[in-house]
């Protein structure tokens, strides 16, 4: 049944990427290939190959319960927050806090996750500034005044 | 001897103190890169790349760290396979299926002494092996004209869909969605943008090395998430390191048809080490009197498949050099580095950048003795690292790419774009598409593509242009041939899935 969703999706994709390719606009130089070609190619080889994981499925795999994936997207969020303030608020405490979540979602230990970010966050401070040189702010400016 | 005039030259490169250096470190960090499981060697050497550029190295000197992490990862994947049964990394699924029984026997030390130096017989023969054939395939490699190397890329994807994965139809949707990607961007012949969408961020394309950490390193996280890190179980006693003289007199026969049959499955585009590893060990066990025994701790069902996944590492090497089509998923991420780098692989390289190419294989047969050091007698310092908890070690590998992604480009798109493909990466190993044909199709898409139109121009828009050479007809041939061929014989060949104890 995964395989069928995930068949299905994949084709949709293929036939979006397909209409969006023939809306390419072409260069004016002569180009017996041109620019659609190649893309509007692999869409239809994708459509083919959605077409037949639809036809033949695999069997599902084991999904995991409800938790997981909410713990799975607690990780994405985490991550998102860490691409984002990465820079605004310096590399210490963005580290920490998102290693640290990380951590506890593998391991529900709080304590344990608590010291993992702490320690990532310095350990890797001191490695990328000190050891490879790069030009890490440890805390941004904005935040110490 | 040519060859050799040549490869003192190498060797003159190589034994520059910082080379030196620099190929021990990477045969040190490649040694953990392979053992630590949940960090493979494609992702371990993609996360380098970026920290690489920042470090300054120039092209050879970086290419000399990331080969010798390359081939440690492959001697260090088969410590944790034998110890815990958890496979370091992909190519070391195989050793897993003797090493962990003999380790249970209470043989652990003489497993992993005995594989550390099948490693270094099997990576041995292949370096000699790429010293001999990759000149002789580059002067071949010259009559390669954009109809050859289209059908030549055709044959990568058809080797690795059709030989190195269990489904076919997904294989070959995974390499669909690499090479639509890598039309996303400006196109190389018009200049205007493609696919787009109006976005500025997408404008240059997306950076293979962004797709590469997001599916490899930042999917193993919600993969350990599911698991909750309990994978990481506790193996086996590591007793004192003897050496088996018995086991490894007895088995050297089997290394060197295992290294044999392992280079040219390494070298054919698109196999890779984990088939030589596989196709090692079932000719192994095929052809010994004692098949039985083969799953129970054979020692020659611990040599075969290490010695194989190392010659077939060094055979992976031989078409990303001289042809620019790497024969796996790690070599795909040695030939971005190579790309980054300004440097394009193929025919001219080993004309116009001799010193670079035999520098390289210089540093191949030193990393080879000085990771025969590191994985035989120091090998308890390894051990020591597979206790390092996964909820540690995860949370660390994710902070360590997204500082290497944000140093190469400071977008926050690009980490943004990073973690998309981490959730793609996730759902598509949980329902089995394999993502390596995705790294292969943004790698090589645009070369496909130029080298299709390149052929349509200098034909005039004549379609039979394709199947006008000798050359040309083979390899269409090999490709149909390759993805063909394995869906009859799967039913006699299936890859086993990993032993559960």
């Amino acid at each position: 049944m995964s395989d069928r969703i995930f068949g299905a999706l994949t084709g949709l994709v293929a036939l979006a990427y397909i209409v969006s390719a023939t809306q390419i606009q072409e260069g004016f130089l002569p180009d017996p290939v041109g620019s659609k070609l190649f893309p509007i190619l692999v869409g239809s080889i994708a459509l083919l190959c959605s077409i037949a994981i639809v036809i033949k499925p695999d069997e599902s795999p084991d999904w995991p319960g409800v938790g997981t994936f909410l713990s799975i997207l607690c990780a994405i969020v985490a991550l998102v927050g860490y691409a984002y303030t990465l820079k605004p608020l310096g590399f210490l405490i963005p580290t920490a806090v998102a290693s640290g979540i990380i951590s506890f979602l593998i391991q529900r230990r709080f304590l344990t996750a608590v010291l993992t970010g702490l320690g990532l966050s310095v350990g890797l401070f001191v490695l990328f500034k000190y050891a490879l040189g790069l030009g890490l702010v440890a805390f941004s400016k904005n935040l110490i005044g | 001897m040519e060859v050799f005039s040549l490869l003192a030259d190498g060797f003159a490169v190589a034994l520059t103190p910082y080379s030196l250096m620099l190929a021990v470190a990477g045969c040190i960090i490649g040694t953990m890169v392979g053992a630590l499981p949940g960090l493979g060697p494609s992702n371990g050497v993609a996360i380098l790349i970026p920290l690489a550029f920042s470090f300054g190295l120039d092209a050879s000197q970086a290419l000399v760290l990331m080969t010798s992490v390359y081939y440690g990862a492959m001697y260090g994947g088969r410590i944790s396979s034998i110890l815990l049964n958890i496979p370091g990394d992909e190519p070391a699924l195989m050793t897993t299926l003797d090493g962990y029984p003999m380790a249970k026997q209470g043989r652990a030390a003489d497993a992993l002494v005995l594989s550390g130096v099948a490693s270094f017989v099997g990576a041995t023969f292949a370096t000699i092996g790429l010293m001999l054939l990759a000149p002789i395939l580059a002067r071949i490699a010259f009559l390669f004209g954009p109809a050859e190397y289209f059908a030549l890329y055709l044959l990568a994807f058809c080797t690795l869909g059709g030989m190195a994965s269990n489904n076919q139809r997904k294989a070959a949707l995974a390499a669909c969605m690499g090479l639509g990607i890598a039309m996303i961007g400006l196109d190389n012949n018009s200049g205007l943008p493609r696919l787009t969408f109006d976005s500025l961020h997408l404008m240059d394309g997306i950076d293979f090395l962004v797709a590469i950490v997001g599916l490899f390193a930042v999917s193993e996280v919600f993969i350990f998430i599911e698991s909750h890190g309990k994978n990481s179980a506790i193996g086996v006693k590591l007793g004192k390191i003897t050496i088996p003289v018995k086991d490894i007199v007895r088995s050297f026969f089997a290394m060197i048809r295992a290294s044999v049959v392992g280079f040219v499955a390494g070298v054919l585009p698109g196999a890779g080490a984990s088939l030589g590893s596989f196709l090692a060990y079932m000719s192994e066990k095929s052809i010994s009197k004692d098949k039985d025994t083969f799953g129970t701790g054979n020692p020659r069902g611990v040599a075969a498949p290490e010695a194989g996944n190392n010659a077939a590492a060094g055979g992976a090497l031989v078409p990303m050099l001289t042809l620019g089509v790497p024969g796996s998923g790690t070599t795909a991420v040695l030939l971005a580095l190579l790309m980054t780098l300004n440097i394009t692989p193929g025919p001219l390289l080993f004309i116009e950048r001799a010193d670079l190419v035999w520098g390289l294989i210089a540093t191949l047969f030193i990393a080879n003795f000085v990771l025969l050091i590191l994985n035989v007698p120091l090998v308890r310092i390894f051990v020591k690292l597979l206790s390092v908890p996964a909820w540690v070690l995860l949370p660390g590998v994710t902070m360590v790419s997204f500082v290497g992604i944000y140093s190469l480009s400071g977008s926050y798109f690009d980490l943004l774009l990073m973690i998309g493909f981490g959730v793609l990466g996730y759902f598509l190993r949980k329902i089995d598409v394999p993502t390596v044909p995705i790294i292969l199709g943004i790698l090589l898409g645009g070369h496909m593509e130029d080298n299709l139109r390149r052929a349509m121009v200098i034909s005039g828009g004549e379609w039979t242009y394709l199947f006008s050479s000798p050359i040309a007809i083979g390899l269409w041939l090999a490709a149909f041939v390759g993805f063909i061929a394995p869906m009859f014989v799967s039913k006699f060949f299936k890859k086993p899935q990993a032993i559960t104890d």
